[in-house]
């Protein structure tokens, strides 16, 4: 009997949940209709992320949702890669270069509700130095000498040779700053200062942000923000065109382009990445020790046909490396225009007029397995022969990046201003040259940006001359979005989905 | 019967420790260590060994061998090196997406297969049996992951009936977490059905050449009638046991199909597992499948006895029959 009447009243519940669930979707529709600016968004993105702290770990996925949306450092980089003030509104610093006074900005909590003051700065970059640091970036801390927090709105950092680069380190997401409090657990629960906060992850399918309402500055115009991870191509498109996410910041499905370029509901923006693309070459290990060999690979290679038949028409040939949206940037590409029968020649000349053997690692990207099968054909019409050897990330970082064990490889060099690697003796490429070391040394002691720019165009032109690597093409990002959506960013200076100037129009 | 099943059971946890043993080693040979590739390519390696300490990398394989069996003895799979949480949190996370997803193809599958492999095999050679045997034949060739494209476009880009992908998760209700997984079962079901009909078809077909078949048909019953009463059941054991088969496939096996339609299943997290290194997650969750896939594979044993009860007496039968037989001889 009391069964057969809770199952009555089950019955009744049920049915009058499923009118009430139909009420709320008719007045949900109208008043969707009623004021039409949408507050939510859904962004694809590839890769997710291991866990969601970017000063615990090199995923550019953990930047991709966190970066600026949920933490903030001292400064930023901004649209255009400019480093701009965060949490610091201003700065000085002394005529050594080795002393900045950081002044910070006023009533900033972070999201458990704690104030943000210096003290919470002097933590997070000592937290990066100390000597049981998991931070993926600790060489973005290797000038600091100490932190000093000064008085609760003043941060002073003395360095111990003045860095040029000092300010832009800052602005990476390795340099966020975190609390004491939630820095262990900032993997699982991120806890900054930025204008999203962190509302839910459902691991293999999507991060959840909420909107920040007692944000320091300008509140974001979103209420919502879902990060959706679609790692297969087919299925990113099927995902733009059904509606089920509004915008990816970086396609992976470069072919499919042109389609959504003609459909009038999306945006496609084809913007510029830190991504030099090159083919790395292994500068110690015969034949690529002679500058004539690594000369001759770059007549024989053809950039344009690389970018048309691996990447679909998207980059921007390079001649060395450096971002070409750089104001610094030097355009070098003709300096060995496509000439096979000059690359025959060098060759010749170089003692292998019979040809030459070697190996091309191809970590799983495909701009490297696509774009390494092209350069294999390219170079055997010189008679250089390659056998192509595919490789997982897993094994391309001990073998070919810790063990220097190759003779080339393929790589996108994705870190903004990365053109210290070549100073770096150690480095994967081998490469070892006064001349370039001692351009990086003055770059470092110089802060006046018209001359940092011209020793920074005096290392391109040495990195050309050198023929270093197989520079080929940087790295494009096409982005797709809802076309009624504003404040996507076109370029990505750096590996971030910065959405907090993001809206729907009407 | 007892004797048997402890039998079972020996050789199930024999199984079960030669696959710990083989998980371990195969994970320890591959290049790539879990600390280097979070880290990335330009950490410092203090900051790599830092790591490493953290997550118990530097203790001697032996050692993470009998800490690691320990654990998953006492019901503790570890926890993860990328994600930092337990590893059974995150397989319970995506059990109640691989789960449901793996019940409903699979009851798609068997629901379409029976019936067209009774029609097939009791119409044999006409042109209703040649035209199943051609579509399933196509079925088989398919690859799903294309027919999951097709059903994409189709029905969620054009008509835009159902989702293109993602799960919304139970909470959101039974309903939007069904529609999700239609398309992607449907997907998984169709190549599977058309596989088990053709051998259901085979197996009747094999069973219709018996002698009780023509028995039965003797004594008056209907074609239709010795069909679904006598050759069905007598032809289900090989069904049976692919059914088994499908349902380990698509409890862990089913990683394209969960990129296709981006769900958190249980192969994409150890795809992803694979890729990061994450090599705790990696072993348990593969012992968890073993463990399953035995699991199953005693059932479908069960089901054999269930279907033939010639096989519950077996044992007894074979004993009785000797001993009939030494009672003649004295």
């Amino acid at each position: 009997m009391g069964f057969e009447t809770r199952k009555k009243t089950g019955r009744i519940l049920a049915l009058s949940v499923c009118a009430f669930g139909l009420a709320l979707a008719g007045t949900s529709a109208l008043s969707t209709l009623a004021h039409a600016a949408k507050t939510t968004l859904t962004m694809g993105m590839v890769l997710e992320p291991p866990h969601l702290d970017p000063t615990a770990g090199a995923p550019a996925a953990i930047d991709e949702v966190v970066y600026s949306n949920v933490f903030e450092g001292l400064t930023r980089i901004g649209p255009n890669g400019a480093v701009v003030p965060g949490l610091a509104e201003s700065w000085t610093v002394s005529d050594d270069g080795k002393t900045y006074t950081f002044n910070l900005r006023e009533g900033v909590s972070f999201h458990d509700g704690s104030a943000f003051e210096s003290t919470d700065v002097k933590f997070s970059i000592e937290r990066a130095m100390a000597e049981d640091s998991t931070n993926a970036q600790k060489a973005l801390f290797s000038a600091i000498d100490s932190v000093t927090a000064t008085d609760p709105g003043t941060v002073t950092i003395t360095l111990k040779n003045p860095a040029g680069n000092f300010l832009f380190n800052m602005a990476w997401g390795d340099a966020v700053i975190v609390a004491p409090e939630s820095a262990d657990t900032n993997k699982a629960n991120p806890v900054g200062t930025g204008p999203f906060k962190f509302s839910r992850w459902a691991k293999g399918s999507a991060v959840d942000l909420v909107r920040n309402d007692t944000y320091w500055g300008t509140k974001a115009a979103l209420e919502k923000a879902t990060f959706r991870f679609i790692s297969d191509p087919a299925a990113a498109l099927s995902a733009m065109l059904a509606g089920d996410v509004d915008a990816f910041a970086n396609f992976p499905a470069p072919e499919s382009i042109p389609q959504l370029r003609a459909d009038p509901r999306f945006t496609v923006v084809v913007g510029s990445t830190e991504g030099e693309t090159i083919l790395s070459t292994n500068n110690t290990r015969p034949p690529f020790n002679d500058v004539r060999v690594r000369q001759a690979m770059a007549h024989a290679i053809d950039r344009q046909a690389i970018i048309d038949g691996a990447m679909f028409g998207l980059g921007t040939p390079i001649g060395t490396h450096f971002a070409p949206h750089h104001p610094a940037y030097v355009d070098l590409v003709g300096q060995y225009e496509f000439n096979p029968e000059k690359a025959k020649a060098l060759l010749a000349e170089a003692g292998f007029a019979d040809g030459i053997k070697a190996t091309l690692k191809l970590p799983p990207p495909s701009y490297a397995r696509r774009g390494g099968e092209i350069i294999a054909s390219q170079l055997r019409k010189v008679g250089i022969e390659l056998e192509i050897i595919p490789v997982e990330w897993g094994v391309w970082v001990p073998e070919v990046f810790k063990g220097k064990d190759y003779d080339l490889t393929i790589v996108s060099h994705t870190e903004p201003m990365d053109i210290g690697i070549y100073g770096r003796g150690d480095y994967y490429f081998n490469y070892d040259s006064a001349d370039f070391k001692a351009l990086m040394a003055s770059l470092d002691g110089e802060a006046d940006e018209q001359k940092r720019y011209a020793l920074m165009s005096d290392a391109q032109k040495v990195l050309a001359n050198d023929a270093v690597n197989g520079f080929l093409f940087q790295l494009a990002k096409a982005g797709v979005w809802n076309a009624k959506l504003n404040g996507m960013w076109e370029n990505s200076p750096i590996q971030a989905n910065d959405i907090t100037g993001v809206s729907w129009s009407d | 019967m007892i004797k048997a099943l402890a039998h079972k059971l020996i050789w199930a946890a024999l199984t079960l420790v030669a696959a710990s043993i083989l998980v371990f080693l195969a994970l320890e040979i591959v290049p790539g260590d879990p600390a280097e590739v979070m880290l990335g390519i330009n950490a410092t390696d203090e900051a790599v060994a830092a790591l490493r300490k953290q997550l118990g990398l530097d203790l001697p394989p032996l050692q993470r061998y009998f800490a690691w069996v320990g654990g998953l003895l006492t019901g503790d799979l570890g926890t993860s090196y990328t994600y930092s949480v337990p590893v059974s949190e995150l397989v319970a996370e995506r059990v109640v997406v691989s789960l449901p997803l793996a019940l409903m193809a699979l009851f798609l599958s068997t629901v379409i297969a029976i019936p067209v492999g009774l029609i097939a095999a009791g119409k044999r050679g006409t042109m209703a049996d040649t035209g199943i045997m051609a579509v399933t034949q196509i079925g088989i060739a398919i690859p799903n992951f294309w027919f999951a494209l097709l059903l994409v476009y189709v029905l969620a880009i054009w008509l835009q009936w159902v989702p293109a992908g993602g799960f919304p998760g139970w909470e959101q209700g039974l309903w939007p977490g069904l529609n999700a997984l239609l398309l992607p079962a449907i997907a998984l079901a169709l190549p599977q059905a058309a596989i088990l009909s053709r051998v259901t078809r085979s197996a009747l077909l094999e069973t219709l050449g018996e002698d009780y078949i023509r028995t039965a048909r003797a004594k008056g019953l209907s074609r239709r009638a010795t069909l679904s009463r006598h050759a069905l059941r007598n032809a289900l054991i090989p069904v049976v046991t692919i059914i088994g088969l499908q349902f380990a496939y698509l409890l862990a096996g089913t990683i394209i199909i969960e990129n296709v339609f981006y769900l958190p299943g249980l192969g994409r997290l150890i795809f992803q597992a694979i890729n990061l290194r994450d090599l705790i997650v990696v072993e348990s969750v593969v012992m968890l499948l073993v463990a399953t896939i035995i699991a199953i594979n005693f059932l479908v044993d069960l089901t054999y006895v269930w279907i033939d009860p010639r096989l519950r007496t077996s044992s007894d039968a074979e004993t009785s029959a000797a001993q009939t037989q030494t009672d003649g001889a004295s």
